[in-house]
C-alpha cells in the first residue's frame, strides 16, 4: 500500500481517527483504574491515621473545617471508655517547592506531636520529599516527634525557629512546618467539642 | 540483509546509539530523575514501555498517516501511552508515582520517543521497530540507572537504598543538580573512550 496522500480529507480523517482511538482507549484505562486509584488513596489515609495516632478504639467521624484557603480534615480518637485519646489532622498546604503538600498529623490529648505521614507532595526528589523522613529523624534538631508547638517555635532555625530545615531545601521544610502549625491550630480549637457516640464512629479494627 | 541484523537493531540502543550517552536525548528527565538508582531504573523502564508501544503503534499506521501531519498523528500516540502509563502506576505503583511525580506525564515531551518514532518506526518494519523500541528503552534505562547509582553512592552512600557508608561522608552536590553534570560528563567520556576502543 502506497503512502496516502496529504490531502486535506486524508488528514482530517486520519487524525480524527487516531485522536478517537486514543480517547476510547483511554477512558477504558481511566474506568478500569479509577477504582484502584481510590483504593489506594484511602488505604494510605487510614493507614497514616493509624500511624500517626497514640492506640485508640474508635475515631469520629471526620470534621471537616475550611480555614481561609486550606481544607483541614480533624479525626478525633477514643479509646474504649470514650475517652479522648488525641486526634488526627490533615491539612495541605499550597507554599511548597513544587505544588501542593498533604500531610496527616497526630496529636495527643496535650496537644504533642505523636508522628505525621505525608500523603501527598511535589517536592525534588532526594531533596524536598525527604521530608517524609526527615521530621521524624532523632538527629540534631531535625526531629518534631513528642514535641508541642504551644512550646516548641515550629519554624525553621534560619527564620529564628526551633527544628533545623531539610539541607537544601528549605522552602519545602518552611511550608512543611507552616502545615504543621496548622494542623495544631485546628487541634487546639476542636479538641473539646462533642465526644462522638460509640455509633457513629469508625472502629479501629476495620482500618487496615 | 546480514542475519543478525534484527539484533543488531536491539543492540544499538545499549552502545553505539545510547540516547543518553551517544545521542545525548532526553536530558530533562536523565538530569532529574536520577537523584537515586530506584529513581532512574523506574524512569527508564516506564519510558521503554512508552518507547516500544509508540514505535510498534506508528510502524503499523506508517503508511495511513499522510506525511503532512505525522507529528500531531505521533504526538497523539506517544501521548495515549504515557497516560496509561500514569494512570496505570498512580493505581498499582502509587509510592513510585509519588517519587517521580511531574517526570511521567513528561514522556510525552521526551525527545528520544519522538525521535525513534520519526527516525527509525516512520521507516522500518513492525517487528524491527519494537527490536528498536525495546532496545532504545533499556539502553535509555541502562544510563539511568548508572547515573542514579553514582549519584546516590556518592551522594549519601546508599545504593538502591542499602547503605554503604554513613551518610554524613556523602557529598550532597552528587544529589543536586550540579552533580548530575558532572556525572553524566564523565560517563559521556568514558563511553565514547569505550566506543573508540
Amino acid at each position: 500500500m502506497a503512502q496516502l496522500k496529504s490531502s486535506f480529507k486524508n488528514m482530517v480523517l486520519v487524525l480524527s481517527g487516531i485522536a478517537l482511538f486514543a480517547a476510547t482507549t483511554l477512558a477504558s484505562v481511566y474506568e478500569f483504574t479509577k477504582a484502584p486509584i481510590e483504593a489506594s488513596k484511602v488505604a494510605k489515609q487510614q493507614h497514616a491515621i493509624k500511624e500517626v495516632l497514640p492506640a485508640f478504639d474508635h475515631l469520629s467521624r471526620p470534621l471537616k473545617i475550611a480555614d481561609g484557603n486550606e481544607n483541614m480534615v480533624v479525626y478525633k480518637a477514643f479509646d474504649a471508655t470514650n475517652q479522648f485519646v488525641g486526634a488526627a489532622v490533615e491539612t495541605s498546604s499550597n507554599n511548597g517547592f513544587a505544588g501542593k503538600i498533604v500531610i496527616m498529623v497526630g496529636f495527643d490529648k496535650s496537644g504533642n506531636i505523636v508522628n505525621y505521614s505525608v500523603l501527598e507532595q511535589k517536592e525534588t526528589p532526594g531533596l524536598g520529599t525527604r521530608m517524609v523522613e526527615w521530621f521524624k529523624t532523632n538527629k540534631g534538631k531535625q526531629s518534631i516527634i513528642g514535641k508541642n508547638p504551644a512550646t516548641t517555635n515550629l519554624t525553621v532555625s534560619k527564620d529564628g525557629g526551633d527544628i533545623d530545615a531539610i539541607t537544601a531545601s528549605t522552602i519545602s521544610s518552611r511550608a512543611f512546618l507552616f502545615t504543621v502549625h496548622n494542623a495544631y491550630k485546628a487541634f487546639t480549637s476542636n479538641k473539646n467539642e462533642v465526644v462522638a457516640s460509640i455509633n457513629d464512629s469508625i472502629k479501629s479494627n476495620s482500618i487496615q | 540483509m546480514p542475519k543478525n541484523s534484527n539484533l543488531k537493531v536491539f543492540l544499538n540502543g545499549f552502545i553505539n546509539e545510547n540516547p543518553t550517552f551517544v545521542l545525548i536525548l532526553g536530558m530533562c528527565p536523565t538530569l532529574a530523575t536520577t537523584s537515586s538508582a530506584i529513581n532512574g531504573l523506574s524512569m527508564g523502564l516506564a519510558t521503554t514501555f512508552v518507547l516500544f508501544g509508540s514505535n510498534v503503534v506508528i510502524s503499523m499506521l506508517k503508511k495511513i498517516i499522510p506525511d503532512n501531519v505525522r507529528i500531531p498523528a505521533y504526538v497523539v500516540v506517544i501521548a495515549t501511552f504515557v497516560s496509561v502509563v500514569q494512570m496505570s502506576m498512580q493505581a498499582y505503583l502509587p509510592a513510585l508515582y509519588e517519587s517521580l511525580g511531574i517526570f511521567i506525564p513528561l514522556i510525552v515531551v521526551n525527545c528520544i520517543v519522538l525521535g525513534r518514532a520519526e527516525a527509525f518506526a516512520a521507516k522500518n518494519t513492525v517487528f524491527k521497530s519494537a527490536l528498536d523500541g525495546l532496545g532504545m528503552g533499556l539502553g535509555f534505562s541502562m544510563a539511568l540507572t548508572m547515573l542514579g547509582s553514582i549519584r546516590e553512592i556518592l551522594g549519601t552512600g546508599k545504593a538502591f537504598g542499602y547503605t554503604l557508608f554513613p551518610d554524613k561522608y556523602g557529598m550532597l552536590i552528587f544529589v543536586l543538580a550540579p552533580g548530575a553534570f558532572i556525572a553524566l560528563g564523565y560517563l559521556i567520556a568514558l563511553m565514547s573512550k569505550l566506543k573508540k576502543a
